[in-house]
């Protein structure tokens, strides 16, 4: 007998059976950390949904082919000295929803992707591809809205292209934004920083972006009172990172495609360490719950625009924390959670019902082009 | 959400599964088996195994609408699919079944205009909204949804939308709950009794599993707590020695069921002599076709479909899944060749799966979590 077979509840008529699922569910990991391969032959929406599929897509085809060492941690951007690089895609649909359309997003994301390296965004260029046909008046509302969210963020747009392609070959307005930043000296983020003991904070509820698309977009027969939550980061993320000495604000996400799950598991697998959730903690508003339960999906999943994780040292987490809500995009921000060191590579949940269960990666599409 | 909340009380939980543990018999072993995949999905979702004593062990039954289906059906759909014209419609859920030639997610990438909805009245309306195209409905699930289906095939006929057709692929719970106490590989104690399913079909028909088999079934809501209860009642039963049934879920089930959605599958549909449930092989009378009276609005009758049967892959051992004599884990290419983005069996894509149930939230040694969280 194995320490693990004694450690194990004999739940099973086969007194085996304990060392045998303990042995399975190590065969199980090992097979998840192989190599990524994509074994369809076309690309299919779940390559799209940020989930297990975009990640092997991504690790099979792109790292595969473009490997350098600035790529290969997949971070939200890349790092090279002082300066951070970014680039994102836009095919939200519908363009225009509840509390944003495609130009906020496109800024944000961008921004955002900047400001979670550790970065204070500097210049965004901008690319649209449009349908033939697409009304201008949509246009100039899109473009305003992005004039305004840089704004906002304090970035300029410094550079763009335009492309049209004839009806039917594009579904009226693609934009694409890239940007850089500048990243402080001693700024140095990262799952790889991420130590057992650490706290998890989220910057307010969670989930509203992909529930208030999925109502946007009609045929749920569900209203809710509900905006997205697009918003940019960077400024919460400079008070926070003045507020604690370095190295103590360890990794930044934002929980945009696969949520806060994704984003979860991304900096579990890189640290080896766990993530043990409180479900009592996570903040939800009820009109997202009442919509996830509705629908059968998990909160956890649903993407946000405008909400980050941080993993933070224990020993600063309350200066951080009265930081972040002292700023009005982190006004909700919590702990809901903590690392610890087993099960490595993996994410729990203390359910509200006082049981454990895993969250993992989001599989397949519930909501395909929701940024 | 407070109608939620209060079913899912964590000290509530606790005070009853002190009460399940002082009803096990020392040294006495219990199994029972929730049949609907709903269920499945509340324990694993809830971690309720965590308030369990180690003499009871929950065993998965074949309730799950998509699990069932077998590979041949998913070919007969994307072979629709693939006709002139045709636009096919189906839960979220179906997307990812494998059946011989993929799944309606490759289906789609080659080409095939198969669209998601939420409900078959969702379908009609894309029928109403293309009348140039011809819309099918993959009709999945038991009784549950089988009053929806019908309903749906009622008004398209009185609105004469005539593009729009259903293929039928509707089961019953009766006769696989009968294949389940017949299997001989499986000793069970008493039932988990689906829920949803009760709406419509009421509790007597269970009658025969006390009956004829002598054993309790407790027809049990899907919050954790109504789960929970649902094995307490089971436990006080059997220390009774009784075997009656139950209906735990009295705030949604009438006993007697619901007669007019009975009444309405019943004008639409009539039992198939035979259907083939996956892993589980032919079972008679265990599903449902579309009467000849609505023969216009039956997919099976307007397009040749091959109506082959695919033998499910080698490795594949959903069947003994599905009856609960294996554990998700034992099978022996859980985990590994079959995961949920690469399923060989259904029961790794469905959420009510038992498989997908296991490898999303219950994947991690049970014990070593509460060995750390008491240190
Ligand atoms: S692991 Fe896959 S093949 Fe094995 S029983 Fe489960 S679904 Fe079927």
């Amino acid at each position: 007998m194995t320490a693990d077979d004694r450690t194990v509840p004999a739940r099973h008529a086969d007194p085996l059976a304990p060392g045998r699922e303990l042995r399975v569910l190590e065969r199980v990991e090992r097979s998840r950390r192989r190599k990524a391969r994509v074994r369809e032959e076309l690309i299919t929406l779940a390559h799209g949904a940020g989930g297990k599929a975009t990640r092997n897509l991504v690790e099979a085809v792109f790292l595969e082919s473009f490997r350098n060492p600035l790529l290969e941690p997949l971070g939200d951007g890349a790092v090279a000295g002082e300066l951070a690089f970014t680039t994102d895609a836009f095919v939200v649909t519908p363009l225009f929803f509840p509390g944003g359309d495609i130009g906020d997003l496109a800024v944000n994301g961008t921004v955002n992707d900047l400001a979670m390296c550790g970065a204070r965004p500097a210049y965004l260029s901008a690319g649209f591809i449009l349908e033939e046909g697409f009304p201008v008046a949509d246009l100039r509302r899109v473009v305003a809205s992005m004039a305004s969210a840089a704004r906002a963020a304090g970035v300029d747009i410094v550079t763009g292209d335009t492309k049209v392609v004839p009806r039917g070959k594009a579904d009226g307005c693609y934009v694409t934004t890239a940007g850089v930043g500048v990243v402080d000296p001693g700024v140095r983020l990262g799952a790889s920083a991420v130590r057992p003991g650490d706290l998890v904070v989220v910057s307010g509820p969670i989930g509203e972006h992909g529930v208030t698309i999925m109502l946007a977009r009609g045929g749920l027969d569900l209203e809710a009172d509900l905006v997205s939550d697009t918003l940019p980061l960077n400024g919460l993320v400079a008070r926070l990172l003045d507020t604690c000495p370095a190295g103590r604000v360890r990794c930044l996400r934002d929980a945009t495609r696969g949520g806060v799950a994704t984003v979860l598991n991304e900096i579990a697998e890189a640290s080896g360490a766990a993530v043990v959730l409180d479900e009592d903690a996570v903040p939800v508003r009820p009109a997202v719950r009442g919509a996830c339960e509705l629908l059968g999906i998990d909160p956890l999943h649903v993407a946000c625009e405008g909400r980050m994780v941080a993993v933070l040292a224990r020993d600063c987490a309350d200066a951080a924390l009265a930081a972040m809500r002292g700023h009005p995009h982190g006004a909700g921000a919590t702990v809901i959670g903590r690392i610890a060191d087993d099960p490595p590579g993996l994410v729990l949940l203390k359910t509200a019902f006082g049981g454990t269960r895993i969250v993992d990666v989001l599989v397949g599409d519930p909501l395909p082009r929701i940024c | 959400m407070r109608f939620v909340d209060e079913y899912r009380d964590a000290d509530t939980a606790r005070a009853l599964a002190a009460r399940i543990e002082a009803l096990c018999e020392p040294g006495r072993a219990y199994k029972f088996m929730e049949v609907c995949g709903g269920h499945t999905h509340t324990i694993y979702k809830h971690g309720l195994e965590d308030h369990l004593p180690e003499a009871v062990t929950l065993v998965h039954g074949p309730g799950c609408p998509v699990c069932v289906i077998p590979m041949g059906r998913v070919d007969d759909a994307i072979h629709i699919a693939e006709q002139p014209d045709v636009i096919m419609t189906s839960f979220g859920d179906m997307t990812r079944v494998p059946g011989g030639r993929g799944s309606f997610q490759d289906a789609t990438a080659r080409g095939a205009d198969i669209r998601m909805v939420y409900s078959p009245l969702d379908a009609l309306k894309v029928a109403r909204d293309n009348p140039d195209k011809r819309v099918v409905f993959m009709a999945i699930g038991f009784e549950t949804t089988a009053p929806s289906t019908a309903m749906t095939v009622l008004r398209a006929e009185a609105e004469r939308i005539c593009n729009f057709s259903v293929f039928c692929n509707h089961v019953t719970i009766i006769p696989a709950i009968k294949a389940i106490l017949d299997s001989p590989d499986l000793r069970l104690d008493g039932f988990i009794g689906p829920g949803h399913v009760s709406t419509v079909i009421g509790c007597r028909p269970y009658d025969f599993v006390a009956r004829d088999y002598g054993k309790p079934l407790v027809v049990a809501g899907f919050e954790p707590l109504d789960v929970l209860d649902s094995i307490h009642r089971n436990l006080v039963q059997l220390a009774r020695g009784r075997a009656a049934v139950e209906n735990q879920y009295a705030r949604v089930v009438p006993w007697d069921g619901n007669r007019k959605a009975l009444a309405v599958i019943n004008e639409v549909m009539e039992p198939r002599p035979h259907f083939e449930w996956r892993g589980l092989g032919f079972i008679s009378h265990s599903a449902l076709q579309m009467r000849e009276r609505y023969a216009a609005f039956d997919a099976e009758r307007i397009f040749q479909i091959p109506g082959g049967r695919v033998a499910d892959p080698q490795a594949c051992q959903c069947g003994e899944v599905l009856k609960g004599v294996l554990k998700p884990w034992e099978c022996k290419v859980f985990g590994t060749a079959c995961t949920p983005e690469t399923p060989i069996g259904t029961c790794m894509v469905s959420s009510e799966g038992a498989c997908a149930a296991y490898y999303n939230f219950g994947r991690f040694s049970r014990a070593r979590v509460r060995e750390a969280t008491r240190t």
